[in-house]
């Protein structure tokens, strides 16, 4: 029990009348990376957008039901606070177009208006751009705007903006699925390095992603968890049916 | 049949005819009326025209430092109020389309854009002017700022809405509070939008002639007295231009480039900005 | 900071009414046909102005529209890119930025002497100013709102639609006459009508140039007066409640006309792009 970091108890979402993640319950434990799959409209990013309270943002969207976040219900939190706590990572890389790659690292801090040292900002910006791969391939360009790197680099200076807020929890939503597939293996590298310091929650639709990348799996259909389990495991016996179905193709 | 195709492409290159002879042949006025107006009054701008005020009728110099200083003023004065309101307003219509107050108050921006410039004059007279008892730079002032309004608002809200939402998202995820969002995210990365926006209704009101007939007025003398009436370059052109003297006349052929090349540098920089703004979406 | 621009169009329109009340209250409805403008005997009748005011506009419009046609067939359909284009494009702007102050002094001086002089030749009265000079240079200022508007229209007709057309053998020109046109045919009009909604209102370059006649015109040579002519010549002589009134009200008809078509225009255009 101590070990987990992130609990759904009947956590429920809608988007107006629309029922679309139904009564989940899961226990993520730290330093995991957990892989979220399912068919689209599955409601898989719905619940991952859950967790940091980022679902409540789109129009008429509400939930019900708790995540516990070590332990303390988010819904309890700040909305604020919780999203601070917990790192993004989107489907298309975001970088702030108007800062430069240094700020959009500690974009989290200037945004927010936290003051920090120059030195200490030094120092945030090499160790999560070094935990984001990313540190050799910019480092003599730091004062150049973001939007300038190519598509899997912005990604990775989306994880280390992320990463900079010190999170121990970072989700990713389809991170990889507007990359090309050179820049997809960089991201993919580095997870596993992540998975020392992190715990990482991956939705991705591209299911050998999910077996090469994760620890544990969760398959989403029609809003419902059906089963989570160890990877290796769901791939070659999965429990369920619909699981199989999935995992062999026979539906999308 | 194949006669008739012969017909039918002549017909055809006829009308393309037609159509480019138009579309180019409006180009004619502007070119004359540019070049007149850089003939008469070119040769009028000097030094001394830029620092004086104008002559007395019978004496020779003089200049529009009046019409000048009082339109660089009202128009400052104009924006001040005009920017932060307009850019409001504009946020609040992109970031809440749906709202009742969003759909009325759209609809009024549509209208104020329509609302001819002399009727804004007479309603500034009667809420500024006739209350105080005398027509004033302010007065003046607020008239351009409701002609600037409306566009300040659309481009604001255009920009806006050609924002990406992902980029909302991405700070929001950070625990950004909303309203740090909206001025450290999204009003940056629209900025040259909005700036556009605000060159575009600065060049729009710095040539209004009739919002200021009843509201600043015009003054012969240099005044910087909000509460009192100020020249303005298109007033000063109006009033010089129907005066039967000849140099008067020369005196608005001046004043006409000046407000003429401002009008232009400030389209320019509209067109550069929105050019600017496209590259980085 | 929304409900500021509801608080503004309702104090402009209370503001109107309630200031031409006297002389809504003196004169009437009649105000509207009256003939006769006289401030010195107190009779005050709007019709000279409301004739000045549309046959202005409408003959400007009717000049304007086949130059806004063709700037807005030839840069939506013809020649949508390139340099050439965007020169032609930007100049169209241009038009619409210049100042109405330097149109009307520019009229003032180099158009007046040369309708005098054309006056002249067919044996009218050579006023040189008046409701044609006024027409002329008005529709050049309103091309730009008609044409801007049919550009963006233009490109929007679906290529698979103007395909579909050509691959039966269509010529350009049968093209755009059954295609195009058909398409776009109620946001040109809405262009029209915006253009309308500008020209109702100009104010300063039909001043200098009408000729600020308080009689009905009796040709389109003729010099007269427009709603906002009136308004800026008379406005700060007009010495009693009656006179002033009577002017503001001028001020809320025209208000009024130039709302309702522009909202019209709007309508039109934002059902045509929603389509």
């Amino acid at each position: 029990m101590e070990n987990t970091i992130v609990k759904a108890e009947n956590y429920n979402a809608y988007f107006g009348d629309n029922h679309v993640v139904k009564d989940v319950n899961i226990s993520i434990n730290k330093n995991e990376v957990i892989a979220v799959m399912g068919p689209s409209g599955c409601g898989k990013t719905t619940f991952l957008r859950g967790i940091n309270r980022m679902h409540e943002l789109i129009p008429n969207a509400t939930a019900k039901g708790k995540i516990l976040l070590e332990g303390e219900n988010v819904y309890d939190m700040n909305a604020i606070y919780v999203r601070a706590k917990i790192g993004m990572v989107f489907q298309r890389p975001n970088p702030f177009p108007n800062l430069s790659i240094y700020e959009n690292v500690v974009a989290g801090y200037l945004l927010n208006g936290i003051k920090v040292s120059k030195a200490d900002k030094d120092v945030i910006v090499e160790r999560s751009l070094t935990s984001a791969a990313l540190w050799k391939e910019v480092k003599d360009s730091l004062h150049k705007k973001g939007t300038f790197l190519s598509g899997g680099q912005q990604q990775r200076l989306c994880i280390a903006r992320a990463i900079a807020m010190q999170p121990e929890l970072i989700l990713f939503d389809e991170p990889t699925s507007a990359l090309d597939p050179i820049s997809t293996s960089s991201v993919e590298a580095l997870f596993h390095e992540l998975k020392e310091n992190y715990t990482l929650i991956i939705v991705t639709h591209n299911m050998q992603q999910a077996a090469r990348v994760s620890d544990r799996t969760a398959f989403f259909y029609m809003g419902e968890l059906v089963e989570f389990d160890d990877t290796k495991q769901m791939f070659t016996n999965p429990a369920d049916q619909r699981t199989q179905n999935y995992i062999t193709g026979r539906f999308s | 049949m194949e006669a008739k195709i012969g017909f039918r492409n002549t017909k055809s290159i006829i009308f393309k005819g037609i159509v480019v002879f138009f579309a180019f042949l409006i180009t004619l006025p502007l070119i004359i009326i540019l070049l007149y107006i850089i003939k008469q009054g070119a040769s009028q701008v000097n030094w001394h025209f830029l620092t004086n005020v104008p002559a007395p009728v019978g004496e020779t110099g003089g200049g529009i430092l009046n019409a000048l200083w009082g339109s660089f003023l009202m128009v400052l004065m104009a924006s001040v109020v005009a920017i932060p309101v307009g850019m409001l307003a504009g946020i609040y219509l992109s970031e809440n389309p749906r709202t009742k107050l969003a759909k009325y108050s759209g609809l009024c921006v549509d209208i104020l854009q329509g609302v001819p410039s002399i009727v804004v004059g007479i309603v500034v007279y009667f809420w500024i002017v006739k209350p105080l008892g005398t027509f004033s730079a302010m007065s003046g002032s607020i008239a351009l700022a409701m002609m600037m309004l409306p566009i300040v608002i659309r481009s604001t809200e255009q920009t806006l809405l050609l924002l990406p939402e992902s980029l909302k998202e991405a700070a929001l995820s950070l625990g950004v509070p909303y309203h740090r969002v909206i001025i450290k995210v999204v009003i940056p990365c629209g900025f040259a939008g909005i700036l556009s926006g605000i060159t575009l209704s600065i060049a729009r009101v710095i040539g209004e002639t009739a919002p200021l007939l009843f509201t600043a007025f015009g003054n012969p003398y240099l005044s910087s007295a909000v509460t009192k009436p100020m020249e303005s370059l298109p007033h000063l052109i109006f009033t010089y231009a129907t005066s039967p003297y000849d140099e008067w006349h020369n005196l608005a052929w001046g004043a006409s480039f000046i407000l003429l090349m401002f009008v232009l540098i400030l389209n320019i920089v509209t067109k550069v900005l929105t050019r600017k703004w496209k590259i980085q979406l | 900071m929304s409900i500021i621009l509801v608080l503004i169009i309702l104090g402009v329109l209370t503001t109107l009414i309630i200031e031409s009340m006297p002389s809504i209250k003196a004169l009437g409805i009649g105000y509207l046909w009256g003939k006769v403008w006289d401030p010195v005997q107190n009779i005050y009748g709007a019709y000279p102005f409301l004739i000045g005011t549309l046959l202005t506009s409408f003959i400007a419009l009717i000049i304007s529209i086949p130059f806004s046609y063709a700037i807005a067939i030839y840069l939506g359909e013809y020649n949508p890119k390139g340099w050439l284009s965007d020169l032609l494009k930007n100049t169209v702007e241009l038009i619409a930025a210049v100042p109405s102050i330097i149109y009307g002094f520019w009229g003032l001086f180099v158009l007046v002497p040369l309708v005098r002089e054309f006056e002249g030749k067919i044996h009218v009265l050579p006023y040189g100013i008046g409701i044609f000079t006024a027409s002329i240079i008005l529709a050049v200022m309103i091309i730009p709102y008609g044409a801007s508007l049919g550009i963006t229209l233009i490109r929007m007709v679906p290529s698979p639609l103007k395909e579909g057309a050509y691959a039966l053998g269509a010529t350009r020109f049968e093209v755009i006459r059954n295609v195009i046109m058909p398409y776009t045919r109620s946001g040109l009009f809405a262009g029209i009508l915006l253009s309308l909604g500008r020209a109702l209102g100009e104010t300063m370059a039909v001043t200098m140039l009408i000729g600020n006649t308080s009689a009905v015109p009796t040709s389109i040579f003729a010099p007269g007066n427009t709603m906002a002519s009136v308004i800026a010549n008379e406005f700060t002589e007009a010495d009693h409640t009656e006179y002033l009134s009577a002017l503001i009200e001028l001020g809320l008809v025209l208000f009024l006309v130039t709302v309702v078509i522009n909202l019209i225009g709007r309508r039109i255009i934002t059902r045509f792009t929603n389509n």
